[in-house]
């Protein structure tokens, strides 16, 4: 194990240490200190384990191949951008667009996410990318979704907050989101998606992502496992086939 | 179909009867349906409004018996509503669709490549030879540092000049528009001739990675394809912003072109509408698009200039000011002209600007800001020929992406019907039994041809001019003169009218 002091130094001069220190093989980095540096982790194809101590900046794991970070702190913008394999887990917020066209991997964020998240996320072959929000999300939830999971918890909702935003699942043609609770009729559905009962398959896969999920944060899995879900999938993977005159 | 067929055909197939031999080629080569067969009564016939004049059982029947001619259609004579606006409104009644179709706008806007002239040397200065003296056509793409001997990058860095061995390049096409085989042909061309292609943004196919030091790999909104190894492979990064034919808008490939082998490509699953959003989510500003290029050279190590892809509109040179403080190597802007394998209609005919106005906007904003050594300009959208190519140069590009041009040397007679997925040229088709028509290799040669055919032309016209280097010529509006130009598009353009002396 390593330690890194980000104090004071630039997104590149810290990411050059950190590739550094991945290029020779070092398998956990624990970064210290880190106040905004962007792009941590971002294009790194390695099995090693960050620690992020501090709020690291915009695109933390952007196109990442197999890392796993942790965050002690909040995140910002693009947590996950195209992604491709690997686990980031926020022990806090994080703000918009996480999971971006994300191919691969899991994403854990322990309280509230902004607007557009998961975004375009895919599965590809045995690649299927997980989102798990523990609070609430902004508007454009699973837009444009084409693969993947997504779970929203509603934890520690303020009484009056909605669990989502507006245009949830607007354009989405893959994968699935589960909703823990029910959604209020005046939240604005994107009228791509169907709002289903999950069966019990879906509850068993589901049961496992929120262990893992417990697990990371240290909470009790069977408590939120308590409340019944609902689950969003799309009417078909071709939304937009009829749209042309030939 | 609807009950009643209200657009008369646009073409019909005319059968020499006498020529025919009934060997039913035509039959079999048409992708459309067009040409038909009664094994009955032995009769080859037509149906002609399946008709799109790709040319294709002409070319191939080998007793020459056909011809394709327009049909005359005899409505009343109307400048204002022209056909074309009756059929369209048909078929928009019909179906309540958008209007689609394929490659460039066709409509007879000006096309300013045809109204500039090239200088030639006389007497003051010698003439060059390039049969017999040295010519350098070799361009290097990239960003060049603002002055010697200091520290090379401010901001970013330095990443590699990219050389290439003629000013021409071939644009974004992405495998899922065009076939494998049309695909593999362009790779094989530009690796051959020592320029680059583009994937476009539908990823590089697994069996076409040794092309990828000659591939401009692009990352669009809906990020297919793109992971590490991609960007690592390639030897330029372009980020698609826009394309020429659809300004502003995003793309939806048709799920049933997403075959296996598309889907891999693309790593998405087979039969999903591929779609890509107008914007990409993470790019909202400038500081947004910086953020993005930024995070394609952390993942790349600074090893791959980064290119910004937009099309040609209203405001390209602050635009384009933009994207070079952003911290772009290249900038590639693409013409109304710019071809596309699905576009609506009404998007391709009456979005944009012209390439020529462009390139010439944009050089002139970024050498008035001191900035115009930070980028490499690249200019596409309807180059025709090298004398188009040279043009552009002089007006300030770099170099061009050529797109339609590159088709047509693969067999494409421009019928437009790229979008249906049908081409009987095997080009922009996923149908096997026409994706075979199309060798590779043989087009690959073809467009070898054509780019030494080009660059030869190129040569003898910098010669013509006195100049024995491509880089001599770039933004040196001094050798071109407008013909039948207004006062506002000499000024737009930087040039003077034709009579006028340096």
């Amino acid at each position: 194990m390593k330690r890194l002091n980000a104090q004071g130094l630039s997104y590149r001069e810290l990411n050059e240490k950190i590739r550094a220190l991945l290029d020779s093989g070092e398998k956990e980095i624990v970064i210290e200190n880190v106040n905004g540096q962007r792009y941590i982790g971002t294009g790194v194809k390695a099995q090693a384990r960050l620690v992020v101590h501090g709020v690291p900046g915009n695109n933390l794991g952007a196109l990442m191949d197999g890392l796993h970070i942790e965050v002690y702190g909040n995140a910002q913008d693009g947590v996950g951008n195209t992604m491709n394999e690997g686990t980031i887990v926020v022990h806090g917020h994080a703000t918009d667009i996480t999971g971006y066209s994300m191919r691969g991997g899991k994403i854990f964020i322990r309280g509230h996410v902004g607007y557009r998240v998961g975004i375009h996320m895919k599965a590809f072959r045995e690649k299927n990318p997980v989102i798990v929000v523990g609070g609430k999300a902004g508007d454009f939830f699973g837009e444009y979704m084409a693969g993947g999971t997504l779970v929203l918890l509603g934890l520690d909702i303020k009484p009056g907050e909605q669990i989502v935003g507006n245009y949830i699942a607007t354009g989405m043609h893959g994968g699935e989101i589960f909703i823990r609770g029910k959604l209020d009729d005046d939240i604005l559905i994107g009228k791509e998606a169907k709002v289903l009962e999950p069966e019990e398959k879906d509850y068993h896969r589901l049961e496992a992502l929120i262990k893992e999920f417990a697990e990371y944060f240290d909470l009790d899995a069977d408590k939120i496992l308590a409340v019944p879900f609902i689950k969003l999938i799309p009417y078909n993977k071709r939304p937009y086939g009829n749209l042309y005159a030939y | 179909m609807s009950a009643i067929r209200m657009n008369p055909p646009e073409f019909r197939v005319v059968r020499d009867e006498e020529k025919c031999i009934k060997c039913l080629v035509c039959v079999r080569q048409c992708g459309f349906e067009a040409q038909q067969y009664d094994p009955e009564e032995d009769r080859v016939y037509s149906l002609d409004e399946n008709c799109v004049a790709c040319q294709r059982c002409v070319c191939l029947c080998p007793t020459r018996a056909l011809r394709i001619e327009r049909n005359p259609v005899p409505y009343k004579l109307n400048a204002h509503w022209t056909p074309e606006h009756i059929h369209n409104i048909n078929k928009q009644a019909a179906t309540g669709g958008v209007l689609l179709t394929g490659m460039g706008n066709d409509k007879p806007y000006p096309a300013y490549f045809d109204r500039l002239l090239l200088n030639a040397s006389q007497v003051t200065n010698p003439s060059i030879d390039p049969l017999r003296e040295p010519m350098e056509l070799r361009t290097y793409l990239g960003s060049r540092p603002d002055y010697l001997g200091g520290e090379k990058d401010r901001y970013f860095g330095p990443t590699p000049l990219v050389p290439i061995e003629t000013p021409i390049m071939f644009t974004a096409i992405s495998y899922g528009a065009i076939s494998h085989q049309a695909f593999e042909a362009l790779a094989r061309a530009a690796k051959a001739y020592g320029t680059l292609f583009n994937t476009g943004e539908g990823g590089l196919p697994e069996d076409l990675y040794e092309y990828a030091d000659h591939a401009i790999v692009q990352v669009a909104s809906g990020r297919f394809g793109v992971h590490s190894e991609y960007l690592n492979a390639a030897r330029v990064i372009e980020i698609k912003i826009g394309q020429g034919a659809k300004p502003g808008i995003g793309g939806h490939l048709p799920g049933e072109k997403i075959t296996a082998s598309i889907a891999a490509t693309r790593m998405i699953p087979e039969g999903t509408d591929a779609l890509s959003p107008a914007p990409h989510h993470d790019i909202y500003s400038i500081e947004d698009l910086r953020q993005l290029i930024l995070t394609l050279k952390e993942a790349t190590r600074y090893t791959k200039p980064v290119s910004v892809k937009i099309a040609a509109v209203h405001n390209v040179a602050a635009i384009a000011s933009g994207i070079a403080r952003a911290g772009a190597d290249i900038i590639a802007i693409d013409g109304f002209r710019g071809g596309t394998g699905a576009a609506p209609l009404m998007i391709r005919d009456h979005v944009g600007i012209p390439i020529e106005l462009a390139i010439a906007a944009v050089d002139q904003r970024l050498r008035e800001e001191g900035i115009r050594n930070r980028v490499s300009l690249v200019a596409a959208g309807g180059f025709r020929s090298s004398a188009d190519v040279v043009k552009a140069i002089a007006l300030g590009a770099d170099a061009v992406y050529i797109g339609t041009a590159a088709l047509v040397a693969l067999g494409c007679h421009l019928c437009q019907k790229c979008y249906t997925g049908k081409c009987s040229w095997g080009i922009a088709t996923q149908d096997p039994y026409k994706t075979r028509r199309l060798n590779p290799e043989i087009g690959a040669e073809r467009l070898y041809n054509l780019l030494h055919g080009w660059s030869h032309e190129i040569k003898e016209m910098l010669g013509g001019m006195g100049i024995n280097s491509i880089e001599s010529l770039r933004g040196n509006r001094l050798h071109l003169r407008g013909v039948g130009l207004t006062e506002a598009e000499l000024k737009l353009l930087g040039v003077k009218h034709a009579g006028e002396g340096m």
